[in-house]
């Protein structure tokens, strides 16, 4: 073969796309910063909490290495993780719903979009949901919607914060109107929660959109996001659609909604677990406090026997 | 009404129906001309058009109800209002962004004696009316106003009776820049804690949040013909099968009818529309309506406030299908 029908071959090949590029880079020892081009030794970026150490581009985190950067070691366990979605509508577009959730599974090795928990976070107890952009664009469920209830119900039960990071393209739309239902489903376990007094933060990372924006992503005492999230009710493109006119280039951005009021604060990756804790302690009252002051050594107690769980339900 | 002031907002599927009907009216014009008495034929043909019209709305698809739902005449919640209510006094404004949402209406009324707040979305009657009600499609200062109202509703202990009729909440800049999912998010909670009884109709178009942001209740009604939605089948189509053509299959396999959203647990009650659907008959409708809320509201008046709102969270935390086999 010349050089020449190597070349022409290797175009025909086509160019590597986005998915295998990053995969590739991924399992790399170096890592290219999708944003500012730069090369981090990949150690250094997943210690970094993912975030690059040169331009602060916060990269996509799965549902795994989040608990991993903001719970205790040994201190995290799983809730509901036997939970499965299935296809009570037999719903299908170019492919079956049934198909696309067992794909989608083999490929993230997840059952569903979010993983909910409870563990310690620097010594407080928290409960903890994690969504997934990997498991359908993160998109909600049946699935979503009865774990994050569950994981309400646990923290208003025992009186303990709740932290849900989000990640979503909203509603399913292959579970069509038991999607939309979860978003008042989780509402109304959140207001049983607001009204027993205990905490709830949401942090909204990238991309945090429709029905989750629509519910329980804006119901937090205290809304925390990552820095150049999109965080919106519509989808730019819809947003354009409707008006056929150019938008401003941070609209739905977390650093708009902090100018419009929409959450307290943006909170880069690397701060967040410190910044939780410190709320959560500014939220205690104060005789309790002394119990779990973060100068202190964490309790020695493992989280299952304070926090006793239906046995069905603990992995 | 002539048939050429109908014909625009004749739907496809009614063609065969008004294809006889108008051979009816020329039968008898050809009569009267010639002094022939025909009422025999004539009645006979009336006949057909009517089990013709009832077998058409009886099989409709979902595609087709989905155009019933967005007909032009069908009744809008003030036409609704206005046809069940002995007093009717509508009120205005959210108290906070600076704006009453025309989209969004709501006031105080008496429903058979009995004092009511009312609201739902309002769509318009022609363009211009359109333009100013901005299709239905509500802003933040929309649900809003919906919360104060509903909040003036407790305080009064006064039930809630609200009217879906929306293609979705409203997607600008303005709206994204107001809070738009903010608004409805707190809707969705704020609704929970309420003392009072409510009772959510779908009297026309359901459209994804727009439409759950007064759609938190003890009981949801929906017209029979009526469509509620987690995406409108066109955006589905546009996405998941890359082609907005396909929305007839979208509508079908978002399963968006009253029959599917009973079958999944969502749907307390069906109402039964006029042959030819609500804009046929749209005092039927009403009749239809009211007598269902006051019966809804006779029932749910039976229960203490902590019961109600112990009962609606179960209605919602009971809804969604999934599997956990058993470890």
């Amino acid at each position: 073969m010349s050089l020449f029908d190597w070349f022409a071959n290797r175009r025909k090949a086509g160019p590597i796309s986005k998915e295998r590029q990053e995969r590739e880079i991924a399992d790399g020892l170096w890592s290219k910063c999708s944003h500012c081009g730069v090369l981090t030794y990949a150690k250094d970026l997943r210690s970094n909490a993912l975030v690059c150490p040169d331009c602060g581009h916060h990269n996509r985190v799965g549902s795994d290495e989040r608990i991993e950067q903001l719970i205790d070691p040994q201190t995290w366990c799983s809730l509901s993780d036997q939970l499965r979605p299935t296809d009570p509508l037999e719903f299908r577009d170019r492919k079956s719903y049934t198909d696309r959730i067992q794909d989608t599974q083999a490929k993230t090795g997840l059952n569903d979009s979010v993983i909910t928990g409870v563990g310690e976070l620097h010594g407080l107890p928290v409960a903890l949901g994690v969504m997934d952009f990997r498991f359908m664009g993160g998109s909600m469920g049946s699935v979503v919607g009865e774990k994050l209830t569950r994981l309400i119900e646990q923290g208003t039960r025992d009186r303990i914060p709740v932290i849900i990071v989000c990640a979503s393209g909203g509603a399913r739309m292959q579970e069509g109107m038991l999607s939309l239902m979860q978003m008042a489903k989780i509402s109304g376990a959140l207001q049983r929660h607001q009204e027993a007094g205990v905490l709830y933060m949401p942090v909204l990372s990238h991309p945090t959109t429709g029905g989750v924006t629509a519910s329980f992503a804006m119901l937090g005492d205290i809304i925390i996001a990552e820095p150049e999230a999109t965080i919106a009710f519509a989808g730019r493109r819809v947003v354009e659609q409707t008006l056929r006119e150019k938008l401003p280039d941070d609209f739905q951005t977390a650093e708009y909604l902090l100018n419009n009021g929409f959450v307290d604060m943006i909170v880069p990756r690397t701060q967040l677990k410190k910044t939780l804790a410190q709320l959560i302690r500014l939220h205690q009252p104060i005789e309790s406090r002394e119990h779990t002051n973060h100068t202190m050594p964490p309790t020695s107690v493992p989280v299952l026997d304070r926090f006793p769980l239906t046995t069905h339900t603990v992995d | 009404m002539s048939n050429a002031e109908r014909r625009p907002l004749l739907l496809d599927f009614e063609k065969p129906l008004v294809e006889l009907e108008s051979r009816i009216i020329q039968i008898r014009e050809l009569a009267e001309e010639n002094n022939v008495d025909v009422s025999d034929q004539i009645e006979q043909l009336e006949g057909r058009a009517t089990q013709l019209r009832r077998e058409i709305f009886h099989s409709l698809t979902p595609a087709q109800r989905l155009q019933v739902a967005r007909h032009p005449r069908r009744p809008s919640t003030l036409d609704y209002i206005q046809a069940m209510t002995d007093e009717w006094v509508e009120l205005h404004g959210d108290r906070s962004t600076g704006s009453d949402d025309k989209a969004l209406v709501g006031g105080v009324a008496r429903l058979a004696g009995r004092p009511v707040v009312m609201l739902g979305h309002q769509k318009g009657r022609d363009t211009k009316d359109n333009v100013a009600r901005n299709f239905g499609m509500a802003s933040p200062s929309g649900y809003r106003k919906a919360m104060r109202l509903m909040n003036h509703a407790n305080r009064f202990g006064m039930p809630i009776l609200t009217f879906i009729d929306t293609p979705g909440a409203y997607a600008g800049v303005e709206a994204e820049r107001l809070g738009q999912g903010e608004a409805i998010a707190y809707n969705l909670r704020e609704m929970f804690r309420l003392d009072v009884p409510i009772v959510c109709t779908v009297i026309g178009e359901g459209g994804s949040g727009g439409a759950l942001g007064i759609g938190v209740g003890d009981r949801l009604l929906m017209f029979e013909h009526s469509v509620y939605t987690v995406a409108s089948p066109e955006a589905c189509a546009a996405i998941l099968w890359k082609d907005a053509g396909k929305a007839p299959q979208a509508a079908e396999a978002l399963r968006i009818t009253a029959t599917d959203l009973q079958n999944l647990g969502i749907l307390d009650e069906i109402l039964p529309e006029p042959d030819g659907g609500a804009h046929a008959n749209p005092l039927a409708a009403a009749a239809t309506l009211k007598q269902a809320l006051v019966s809804s509201l006779d029932h749910l008046s039976t229960h203490a406030a902590a019961e109600l709102r112990e009962l609606r969270y179960q209605k919602f935390r009971d809804i969604g299908v999934f599997l956990e086999p058993a470890t």
